[in-house]
């Protein structure tokens, strides 16, 4: 006897096995639900919602932190036992009961709506955050169709006497980021007003999502040809130029040198965890929504593992190409230090060129330490470790927008390179963009908040209107702090709840009997022991143990956020600061309403019910209970 | 008989050799001879210490002197050129062009550069004597102006950049930036924004012109089968020979 929590009424509410063939078979193309033109357009389009710009920017961040080649270890056993059958669940219940998240849950357990109106909220914070990511990307494409790249150089002072101080202190790139692009305040209570051009650059994110998402999957499915197989292209161009580039291979071997002791730190695992279940944009609905456009005998279980085996290569393959890229950079960093050094010796003692070079830089500063040791001392020569530019691993917008835009602008030709990467960026994010609005418009329509009357391009016009005015908070100056708040609590904690929610709502409620049932009659064969154990066991454990500690971490820790402050000790540094008092609510808003719609709308809904029945039953008072007696008798003579 | 003159630059040891007018000729052609002989050994011993006084001029450190430090290997690489004695006199001469350049005279020559303290480095001291006054030196600041009014000329004698080519305390002027009227940024985003309002009103348009085309057909299918059937009713037989209007007669009546 497996655990099945009692479940009234589920067989009134789901479509039968028989329905569902009959659905398949008699309209082809007409009614409500929209279609895929074809198995690709779907695959890609799933592939580029699982591939984002996290498998650009943080995996290979995680990988050279926590042990380089060891990282694989635990990323790869975490994407089989928890992304997998995760992904196989959604996908299964969405190609099932043929409806998006909202309707999917509702039609499991009324009290389980909760569930679809928490990914909704989820799916609607990403979406409002996200696009600002893309606006800023618009920016950099905009800014790169120019022979000299603007963060290559310091622009001149108001007298044209020398360099502006902040680009001086600290770099080109920093001060492009900071200043001409966000025109970061030095706190977040000073908002600094909205950034004019920033704000030309939200407006056209928009509009390009627009575009794409117009009529729904009839045109998102046109524009994946190109949003989800692009970056791939780019990826392998970097890669072939890369590897020309000197220094390119010390930054793969640094990535994936394993250092098998990161292995016992929980951390390590911890992280592994959470990027694959980010990483395949689980919990955001969008997935169940374009599975359940298919037909209904199309092989969920082969798309599942293999989305998850290109996801988890395009992880890898992203991690090389940048890390060559920033080994050259390391390398070149490296190249200038000694070379300042060197110059520095050769100056001082005035030794003639070439006496001194990399190779026998070492001995000659010895000797020259021997005989001088108070110049030596005087000269105050720089370290210059190639291990410590490697290291110097930057993660997210720190990454793309000032780490590789400094590498590019080393590079032969770096208009082109700019242009190429900035294009790829935007694919990436635009594709992950189609998902997270799919999980908005559909529960949006589903709770009916749109007449059914509207035309389809009107309902997703005034979504991406509202988004965008909305958005605007992200455009002011500090905007990027309300950026990595949005990013750290409304992102993290809600999809883990809603996650767990769904495996023990499908498992446990729907039942795992009719679920494999279910999975029988739509791809011909029962899933196997492996599904059975992950389903039931494995993967909500998983998934528990990454929320507490999540949890706990979260709670705990002081809430610092860094900024950018030119007036600070240790500029360029980005100085840390306590979030002001009246953050906490927000947060709360943030992680807390999508968490607390959960069991919200269960009591929510018992309430309800508890009310109606009251007055079902006031109503059999009144009503002579004869008739409901020879009804009844009726009903058990027809039944046998 | 020839003038006794003595010019006034000349020292007093030729003044003081004014010989009386009423001298014999002999003593008078040997005062001459002696005078000439003088006057060469003087500006033999003129141009013999003129060197080392100059010498004196330039030192290390010197107040009005500039040190230069040259790295061809650096600039060059492969194709660098050694440093010696020809490339030293094209670097006087184009000091002493600058210097011309700046006053706008044609005064001024490569004797008039004096460069002193050359290293191994490649680095060295000038100053510039002035062409009048052979132990005045040009002030620091003129020499300044001189060179970087000619920096770019000089660099490119040496096939040198403002890095390589150093004059330690003249600080090269930095590059105007170029501004452009419209930032390309601007050019790039109208391109983009244009081309996605166009497409979104194209689509809007087609779909618009698709729903009015569906409402007309439909329409017209609508008539088109009204049509028929009242066809079919009033004639009672069936022209077409598809329908059968065997049961359009049996609805008419109710059922048993």
């Amino acid at each position: 006897m497996r655990l099945q929590l009692p479940n009234p009424g589920l067989e009134d509410r789901i479509l039968s096995h028989e329905e569902l063939d009959k659905l398949e078979t008699e309209e082809a193309g007409s009614g409500d639900r929209p279609k895929w033109d074809n198995k690709t357009q779907y695959m890609l389009t799933c592939v580029g919602f699982c591939v984002g710009l996290g498998n650009v920017w943080r995996f290979p961040y995680l990988c050279q932190s926590h042990g380089g080649g060891a990282f694989m270890i635990p990323f790869l056993i975490l994407l089989v036992l928890e992304g997998v059958p995760l992904l196989h669940l959604e996908f299964a219940i969405g190609q099932r009961l043929r409806k998006g998240s909202l309707g999917v849950w509702s039609t499991i357990h009324p009290y389980l709506a909760g569930v679809g109106i928490a990914s909704m909220f989820v799916s609607l914070m990403i979406s409002l955050y996200y696009n600002t990511i893309m606006a800023w990307v618009m920016w950099y494409l905009f800014n790169s169709f120019q022979e000299t790249l603007p963060w290559s150089q310091c622009p001149l002072n108001y007298n044209l006497t020398g360099l502006v101080s902040e680009c001086e202190q600290s770099s080109p790139v920093d001060y492009f980021w900071y200043r001409e692009t966000l025109n970061s305040t030095p706190d977040i209570g000073e908002n600094g007003g909205l950034q004019w051009w920033m704000v030309l650059c939200l407006v056209s994110a928009w509009a390009v999502l627009y575009i794409c998402i117009i009529r729904g999957i009839e045109t998102t499915g046109k524009a994946v040809y190109v949003t989800s197989t692009l970056p791939y292209v780019v990826l392998s161009i970097f890669l072939i130029r890369g590897l020309t580039l000197k220094g390119s291979l010390s930054g793969v071997v640094f990535l994936f040198t394993p250092n098998l002791t990161e292995l016992t730190n929980p951390t390590t695992w911890l992280d592994a965890g959470a990027q694959v279940f980010y990483s395949f944009s689980i919990a955001f609905g969008g997935l169940i929504s374009f599975s359940s456009y298919n037909s209904v005998h199309n092989n969920c279980e082969q798309d599942a593992v293999i989305i998850s085996a290109v996801n988890g290569f395009t992880s890898v393959y992203a991690a090389t190409v940048i890390y060559t890229i920033i080994g050259f950079r390391a390398t070149e960093r490296f190249d200038n230090c000694l070379g300042g050094n060197i110059l520095v010796l050769l100056n001082t003692f005035d030794l003639p060129e070439g006496n001194v070079t990399e190779s026998n830089y070492d001995q000659v500063l010895q000797s020259l330490n021997g005989t001088h040791p108070e110049v030596i001392q005087g000269l105050n020569l720089k370290t210059c470790d190639l291990n410590t530019f490697l290291s110097e691993g930057v993660e997210g917008t720190g990454l793309a927008f000032i780490v590789f835009t400094e590498a590019i602008t080393k590079m032969p030709a770096s208009p082109v390179w700019s242009v190429l990467f900035f294009i790829m960026l935007f694919c990436l994010g635009l594709s992950s963009m189609f998902g997270n609005i799919e999980g908005v418009l559909v529960p949006l329509q589903d709770l009916g908040v749109f007449p059914k009357s509207w035309p389809k391009e009107s309902t997703t016009g005034i979504t991406c209107v509202l988004c965008c005015i909305v958005g605007l908070i992200f455009v002011q100056g500090s905007g990027n702090y309300w950026l990595s708040l949005f990013d750290s609590y409304g992102g993290s904690i809600p999809l883990l709840i809603i996650a767990f929610c769904e495996m023990v709502g499908v498992v446990y409620l729907y039942g795992i009997d009719r679920f494999n049932d279910d999975i029988e009659f739509m791809i011909g064969h029962k899933p196997n022991l492996f599904w059975q154990i992950t389903w039931r066991f494995v993967s909500p454990a998983i998934m528990l143990v990454i929320f507490v500690f999540y949890f706990i971490t979260k709670v705990t820790e002081t809430l610092l956020y860094k900024t950018w402050n030119p007036e600070s000790e240790n500029f360029p540094t980005l100085e840390e600061k306590p979030y002001p008092a009246w953050i906490y609510v927000i947060i709360f808003i943030l992680a807390g309403i999508p968490s607390l719609a959960v069991p919200g709308t269960a009591l929510f809904r018992c309430l309800w019910r508890k009310r109606d029945r009251k007055s079902e039953q006031q109503e059999l008072k009144t009503v002579s209970d004869q008739m409901d007696m020879n009804d009844k008798a009726q009903d058990g003579k027809s039944r046998t | 008989m020839p003038s006794l003159t003595v010019p006034p630059g000349a020292p007093p040891i030729l003044q003081s050799l004014t010989v009386p007018p009423g001298a014999p000729p002999i003593l008078q052609s040997l005062a001459v001879t002696l005078e000439r002989m003088l006057v060469r050994i003087l500006v033999l011993l003129y141009l013999a210490g003129a060197p080392a006084l100059a010498q004196t001029l330039c030192q290390p450190n010197a107040s009005n002197g500039y040190r230069v430090r040259i790295s061809i290997k650096t600039a060059l690489g492969n194709q660098a050129y050694e440093w010696n004695e020809n490339e030293m006199f094209l670097f006087r001469a184009t000091m002493a062009f600058a210097m011309r350049r700046y006053y706008k005279t044609e005064t001024y020559n490569v004797d008039n550069i004096i460069v002193c303290n050359q290293t191994r480095r490649v680095s060295f001291w000038f100053v510039v004597i002035s062409p009048e006054n052979p132990t005045m030196l040009i002030p620091k600041a003129d020499v300044e102006k001189a060179v970087s009014m000619s920096r770019h000329r000089i660099n490119n004698a040496f096939l040198l950049t403002d890095r390589t080519l150093e004059f330690l305390g003249i600080y090269p002027t930095l590059a105007e930036p170029v501004n452009p009227d419209t930032p390309p940024w601007l050019i790039v985003f109208g391109v983009v924004i244009g081309a996605v309002f166009a497409g979104i009103i194209a689509l809007l348009v087609s779909s618009l012109l698709q729903k009015r085309r569906k409402e007309k057909g439909m329409m017209e299918d609508g008539q088109d089968e009204e049509d028929r059937q009242m066809k079919g009713v009033e004639n009672g037989i069936n022209l077409d020979g598809i329908y059968n209007r065997g049961f359009t007669d049996d609805d008419r009546f109710t059922k048993l």
